[in-house]
């Protein structure tokens, strides 16, 4: 199981070294990766179907509860399904779409991580294991939005994204380990054995806040919705796959996950159906405004993650049954609906609605897929949406009260726009009169047509047979949100009642709206006028101020000159230091411990006073230099009488490379300014007096606190027993702390890549001139 | 520098100030020293002799860049650390000769790694100091 999660992972990297010979017709070898995951998971699917579950366990850092623990139900079992098949097909219909692209070994290795990370967000048992798979989305995603990168557009909608995912993730993160923190586990499975508690907690709604800013961000929830639109600058086969298919229904899976541990109280129920009810409708009416092809797709795919929050937040076994059904039925639908758009994109050149038509005679398969596809979305019988969209209005009729008429008139508003933006985007192109400038378009190899239209046969199957998915895959999805038994077989036929009524009613208004409504620029125009009203807009508004602020806090903060850095450095320190020192209780000022002054300390003392005295006010740069290092002597003639020698010696070692470093330099500089006047000299002795005050305080300090000696004899003891060395020092450096002093090594290395590349880089310009 | 006393010391201090920063370094398990001072040392020792005799001497003494002296040291270090792993122990454990050898003493992979730090700090210090005074040339 891991190594089947970590696989995409692993090949990603291969990318790097073998991808230049991936690129031509082998670039369906690529393929094999989801191909294999796919069946490995769905042999999963009889252990699943028979009502068990499986559970795998591999230690990662288990001291911080950190482990690759991963949980295989229905639900993680029907998203690993629809990860790795559609993958599948986005893989195939990758390789002749982006055939012979310049960068299609990066764009498979960007897909395969993406893979990894989504099946890691939908298998993992530990929250905080979730948490890095789910980063990992946002990431690959950011990438894959932000592929075509040398358009503006592309990199501006990819930042976007990030910016609103990345976000949300983090309030996640806080939600996740507040949740392990209170229930002591940060396994799922052990947090729904503590639900009672967490729910009672005072902090319970907190919780929830954050969770939900996790995932309704990630699934594009209102108002936080204007990502996904954006989203659509990604190559058509990505918008199918991470923004449709899978990546932003991750914020419903975990919505799902955590429905048995946190959900079922007022404060869950009421937010999810309020904001997934807003979504739902708001960004179907916004669909059908659209002319773009793929704007249509992604309005419409914001209202299906709307519809699917919404039916989570209802909680009953049967919206979770329909939820359970609409990700699968919408998955297929949509996934196939976009792929078809790439290919007309693709062979004309253009996704603008309006100019499409008549392309069923050049593009017969895709006629028929988009056909299909647009029937499952209308709910058709016999189409597998036609049993979504009934459980929809079952889930919605059976809710309490007032309340079901409400949320009835709420779902079927919004399945008639979907039905209609579904006709507009299956259909549409498809119909009327070729025009002649499309007369020259010609079927794509069949990778680009064939995925489709799998998609939607498969659509068709399920629709007929209901049965094929429901006991094995579907029921068990619903049992893992409900955490209990739900007998509900799914059936094409439920007899003549309200639902029925209700399809055929969403039905008849939707095609009677795609009759009478042609859709236009001018609707698009009208409805952007609210533009500078809507959260993207003030989100971009936030980002520029952001901007502007950083810009002037980096002007003031950063100007430039050293010696600014240096006195704001050094004051910092002493009002930290002084506070804590006078608020840590107070200052003893007790000499008994101190060893005596002798002479050459006075000698060398004084010899270090004349010299900071020269260094201030010399009015020679060399002089300056020679006196500074006198200094730099004089501290390691301290260290030499206080026993540190190896100190000692480095430090003599370094000073004279510094003296060094500046007499190959001084003739280079500009002639010496002296920059300080007489105030500004006052000011700098002060502070300087300041800190080397409260640096002595604080040594005088330490000297009347209890010494503990635990560290420094066990290095005393052990140098020689364990690493037969007696210079104590040495010894930490090279064989106890060894690891840190190979860091520090691989520090300084880099460093001097600086240094050469900074240098290099001012000669090369100073030779231009 | 053009000074002639400074310059035939120079190249007697060079192989005496090496020879020295090499001893440095082998004490450094028992006394005062170390690869991190002996590389000091021993980058000072070519630069001085930079200094007299112009850094384009210096770099054909030298025959290889300082540079390259970065990977080198800290490929050694990294061996070193990684070495027990072969012998199934924790990586860092230390592994020592049971006889001291003539002149050099106790020889363990500590002394490995020590003398990557070595090779790092001639070869960081040399590139950038080399790399500036080429510069201001």
């Amino acid at each position: 199981m891991l190594i089947a999660v970590l696989a995409g992972l692993i090949v990603a990297t291969l990318y790097i070294p073998f991808g230049k010979y991936l690129k031509g017709r082998l670039a369906i070898l690529a393929s094999a990766l989801p191909i294999g995951l796919f069946a490995y998971f769905a042999s999963f699917i009889p252990l699943i179907g028979s009502g068990k579950e499986a559970s795998f366990h591999y230690p990662w850092v288990p001291s911080l509860g950190i482990n690759f623990d991963f949980h295989l139900d229905g639900l993680s079992l029907l998203f690993a399904l629809l990860i790795t098949g559609i993958g599948s097909l986005v893989f195939l219909y990758a390789s002749a779409y982006l055939s012979g692209h310049k960068y299609l070994d990066r764009f498979y290795a960007y897909l395969s991580l993406f893979m990894a990370a989504m099946l890691g967000v939908v298998l993992a048992d530990n929250v905080l294991l979730l948490f890095i798979f789910w980063e990992l989305t946002s990431i690959s995603s950011f990438f894959l939005i932000g592929f075509n990168n040398d358009n503006a557009d592309s990199r501006k909608s990819s930042l976007i994204a990030l910016g609103v995912t990345g976000g949300g993730g983090f309030l996640l993160m806080a939600g996740l380990i507040l949740m392990g923190h209170l229930s002591g586990s940060y396994s799922i499975q052990d947090m729904m054995g503590s639900h009672e508690f967490l729910k009672s907690h005072t902090l319970y709604g907190l919780i929830l806040l954050l969770v939900f800013a996790g995932a309704f961000t990630k699934s594009a929830q209102f108002p936080f919705h204007f990502w996904l639109p954006g989203a659509m600058k990604a190559p058509t086969p990505i918008s199918a796959y991470l923004h449709s298919a899978t990546m932003v229904k991750a914020g419903v899976y975990l919505l799902a996950r955590l429905q048995p541990v946190l959900g079922g109280t007022d404060f869950w129920t009421y937010p999810l159906i309020a904001i997934g009810g807003i979504t739902m409708l708001y960004s179907a009416f916004h669909s059908i405004f659209r002319t773009d092809l793929k704007g249509i797709l992604a309005y419409s795919t914001i209202s299906a993650l709307g519809i699917l929050v919404f039916l989570i937040g209802i909680g009953s076994p049967q919206s979770l049954l329909a939820a359970s059904v609409f990700i699968l039925v919408h998955a297929l639908y949509k996934a196939a609906l976009f792929l078809i758009t790439g290919v007309i994109d693709h062979e004309t050149g253009t996704r603008d609605v309006t100019q499409l038509a008549g392309l069923r005679k050049v593009l017969p398969p895709l006629a028929v897929g988009g056909l299909l596809a647009a029937l499952s979305s209308a709910g058709l019988p016999f189409t597998f949406g036609f049993i979504g969209k009934d459980l929809v209005y079952e889930a919605t009729l059976h809710t309490e009260g007032i309340l079901h008429i409400v949320l009835t008139a709420l779902a079927v508003l919004t399945n008639v726009l979907l039905l209609y933006a579904g006709l507009l985007a299956g259909v549409k192109p498809f119909t009327g009169k070729l025009p002649a400038r499309y007369d020259h378009v010609h079927l794509p190899h069949w990778l680009m047509w064939g995925p489709p239209l799998l998609l939607s046969l498969l659509g068709i199957l399920f629709g007929c047979f209901p049965t094929l998915a429901d006991n094995a895959l579907l029921k068990p999805a619903a049992q893992a949100m409900y955490h209990a038994d739900i007998n509900a077989p799914l059936k094409i036929w439920h007899g003549f009642n309200l639902v029925l009524l209700l399809s055929a009613g969403t039905l008849a208004l939707g095609t009677f709206l795609y009759f009478i409504r042609k859709p236009s620029a001018s609707g698009l125009k009208r409805i952007e006028r609210f533009e500078n009203l809507s959260p993207k807009h003030l989100f971009s508004t936030l980002a520029r101020l952001v901007r502007v602020f950083s810009r002037r806090y980096t002007s003031i903060l950063h100007n430039g000159f050293l010696r600014a850095y240096l006195f704001r450095i050094i004051l910092f320190a002493v009002c930290l230091l002084a506070f804590r020192l006078f608020t840590g209780g107070p200052v003893q000022f007790v000499l008994d411990n101190v060893t005596p002054i002798s002479g050459y300390e006075i000698v060398v003392a004084g010899i270090l006073i004349v010299a900071i005295y020269l260094a201030v006010t010399t009015p020679s740069r060399l002089t300056a230099v020679v006196a500074t290092s006198v200094v730099g002597y004089c501290i390691c003639l301290q260290f030499v009488f206080y026993s540190a020698p190896d100190l000692a010696m480095t430090q003599f070692t370094i000073d004279t490379l510094t003296v060094v470093l500046f007499v190959l330099v001084l003739f280079r500089l500009p002639p010496f300014l002296n920059f300080a006047n007489r105030s500004v000299r006052i000011r700098d002795g002060i502070l300087a007096g300041a800190f080397g005050l409260v640096i002595a305080l604080i040594s005088i300090q330490v000297l009347n606190q209890p010494f503990d000696d635990t560290v420094s004899r066990f290095y005393g003891d052990n140098a020689y027993l364990l690493a037969k060395g007696k210079n104590v020092v040495n010894v930490i450096l090279v064989d106890f702390r060894g690891m840190d002093t190979m860091f520090e090594i691989v520090v300084l290395s880099i460093a001097a890549i600086g240094v050469v590349s900074l240098l290099k880089l001012r000669l090369k310009t100073s030779e231009k001139e | 520098m053009k000074s002639t006393i400074l310059k035939t010391a120079s190249n007697y201090l060079l192989p005496i100030l090496l020879l020295f920063s090499i001893f440095i370094l082998l004490r450094g398990h028992y006394h005062p020293g170390g690869g991190f001072v002996g590389g000091l040392i021993a980058a000072i020792a070519f630069v001085l002799h930079s200094f007299t005799n112009g850094t384009d001497a210096t770099l054909k003494l030298l025959r290889i860049h300082p540079s390259s002296l970065i990977p080198v040291g800290l490929g050694l270090a990294a061996l070193s650390m990684a070495a027990p792993m072969l012998l199934g122990k924790p990586a860092m454990t230390g592994l020592w000769f049971d006889e001291p050898f003539p002149v050099v003493g106790m020889i363990g992979s500590a002394l490995f790694f020590d003398l990557g730090v070595y090779f790092v700090v001639i070869g960081v210090v040399l590139t950038i100091l080399f790399t500036i005074s080429q510069y201001s040339e």
